[in-house]
């Protein structure tokens, strides 16, 4: 066989590529973003944002500090509504409904839409009470569904086997690894359709962060997560979908495993390998 | 693209790094090279010594090849590089993988031509000295395109190849009738063929440097392609 013949060796590329493509592609969107704006006072943090979110998928939002991604992520479930000078057009469409529109109840809104902040935040109760908090304010009160919820959301945050003996200690008493999971315990016991979470392990030692990291790759079969991260390692490994933000800009999104090896934009590529523009 | 592309890190001493590595391979290419030359050198002179230093060097490629080996995986270990740096480590290591085999071809040259010393006749003088011309351009041009960082020659380094392919079976002919008219030629004529072997797999793995060259540069994995595909993929502006 002579060398031409050895390197042109007939396999066909094109059936393989085409399936991996074919199954990366077709997805149920979940979360649709168009046209946002979003201003603090006359200062404007969101320039005309449009992108779409998949369902049961996890996406990441990445960028330097200040530029916006923690902001995007809020307006998903309008927590900007609290603060006084901000000021959004736009729309979010969940499941094709707007989000912004005048007859949404936003206490609905963000049983639906629940979230995790980057400091673990229970509450000084037991552990017990915080999972079944969010049911209680609900007028639930029947104790056999209060325990198996708890038990289940605890069980889905990866928590049980550690706290089915002390259900009844205060919640601050545990770790911050297991503090952080217990939120999100909490946050998945009203069964919300998604879960955002604003740099959800950055307060973590490492165990704990992988644990968290661990407990997402889990979630994601039940719901939609959207994770802000300064950390692009941990953006790497837990999500399926990437968007790059930079100055207020959506500048790049697409599969994670694309964005993180070859990138179109080069300010995508100049952030994510370290370098100056 | 260009050079640059290396630099410009935050980090000042990860732009040192990657260009250690890019100057380890490049002086690891020159050093092949300079093998193949004279190795053929000896081949068609009969110079011993010639063929005997190609022989004791080649472990210095080996030695390059592994310290270099060693600094990518520590580099990904610590700095876990995503991208074009990622594409560039990733490359470098079958890169000096293809170099090294090179380097063996060069050194098989050389034993042959200790094996042929004395032989009157190493027929087909010419044929395999073109040959080797054609090579070590080929290798000469696939290193110079890394070292510029440019898949612009790629094309035609990959399509010199047919030519090389073609001077082979030549000769392979001919041998083959060299073995036919006498069996007692069949010996000498083999040591023969390995070497024309020798320079014809040089010019298969300047072609795998251009591949992974193009995926460096162009994020495209163009191996296992017909010739009009990797045109294609290397002229696409990115």
């Amino acid at each position: 066989m002579t060398a031409q013949q050895e390197r042109t060796h007939s396999i066909d590329m094109s059936s393989i590529l085409s399936v991996k493509e074919e199954s990366q592609h077709p997805y149920e969107t979940c979360i649709k973003v168009e046209n946002l704006n979003l201003f603090y006072g006359d200062k404007q943090a969101l320039y005309n944002i449009n992108m779409e979110m998949p369902k049961k998928k996890v996406t990441a939002y990445i960028g330097p500090s200040g530029c916006g991604k923690s902001t995007l992520l809020r307006c998903i479930n309008r927590m900007n509504d609290l603060v006084d000078c901000a000021k959004i057009d736009g729309k979010i469409l969940l499941d094709d409904e707007n989000i912004y529109d005048k007859a949404v109840n936003v206490a609905a809104l963000r049983r639906r839409v629940g979230m995790v902040f980057q400091k673990p935040n229970p509450f000084p109760k037991s552990i017990f009470e915080n999972v079944a908090y969010g049911l209680r304010i609900q007028g639930i009160n029947d104790k056999r569904i209060l325990e198996e919820t708890v038990e289940n959301s605890l069980r889905g945050a990866a928590l049980w086997d550690e706290m089915k003996d002390r259900l009844n200690d205060n919640a601050l008493g545990i770790s911050g690894g297991q503090q952080q999971r217990l939120v999100i315990a909490r946050a998945i016991a009203i069964e919300p359709e998604v879960l955002l979470l604003d740099e959800p392990a950055s307060a973590l030692d490492p165990i704990s962060t992988l644990k968290i990291e661990e407990l997402i790759n889990e979630l994601k079969e039940k719901y939609t997560i959207v994770i802000v991260t300064h950390n692009m390692q941990q953006a790497a490994r837990v999500s399926d979908y990437t968007a790059f933000m930079y100055m207020g800009e959506l500048i790049e999104m697409g599969a994670t495993s694309e964005l993180f090896t070859n990138p179109v934009k080069k300010q995508t590529e100049d952030y994510i390998t370290g370098r100056y523009g | 693209m260009d050079n640059s592309k290396i630099g410009h890190h935050i980090s000042e001493q990860f732009n040192i790094e990657l260009e250690d590595i890019r100057n380890k391979v490049l002086t690891m290419g020159g050093l092949v090279e300079r093998q193949i030359e004279l190795a053929v050198e000896a081949y068609t002179t009969g110079n011993m010594e010639l063929a005997e230093q190609v022989i004791k060097q080649d472990n210095q490629v080996d030695a390059l090849e592994v310290a270099i080996d060693l600094e990518c995986t520590q580099i990904m270990a610590l700095r876990q590089p995503t991208a074009f740096d990622l594409r560039l480590l990733i490359t470098v290591i079958k890169v000096i993988h293809e170099i090294e085999r090179v380097g063996d071809k060069a050194e098989r040259i050389a034993e042959m031509a200790i094996q042929l010393a004395g032989v009157e006749s190493k027929f087909p003088h010419h044929e395999l000295e073109h040959m080797a011309e054609l090579v070590k351009s080929m290798l000469h041009d696939a290193l110079d395109s890394f070292a510029r960082m440019s898949v612009e020659d790629v094309p035609a380094i990959t399509a010199l190849d047919d030519n090389v392919d073609r001077e082979y079976d030549n000769i392979l002919r001919q041998l083959i009738t060299r073995m036919m008219e006498d069996p007692r030629n069949i010996t000498r004529t083999l040591d023969v063929l390995w070497t024309v072997r020798a320079l014809e797999r040089i010019g298969d793995h300047a072609c795998y440097i251009c591949e992974h060259l193009v995926y460096m540069i162009k994020g495209e994995d163009v191996r296992h392609l017909s010739h009009e595909e990797l045109e294609r993929k290397v002229n696409v502006a990115r």
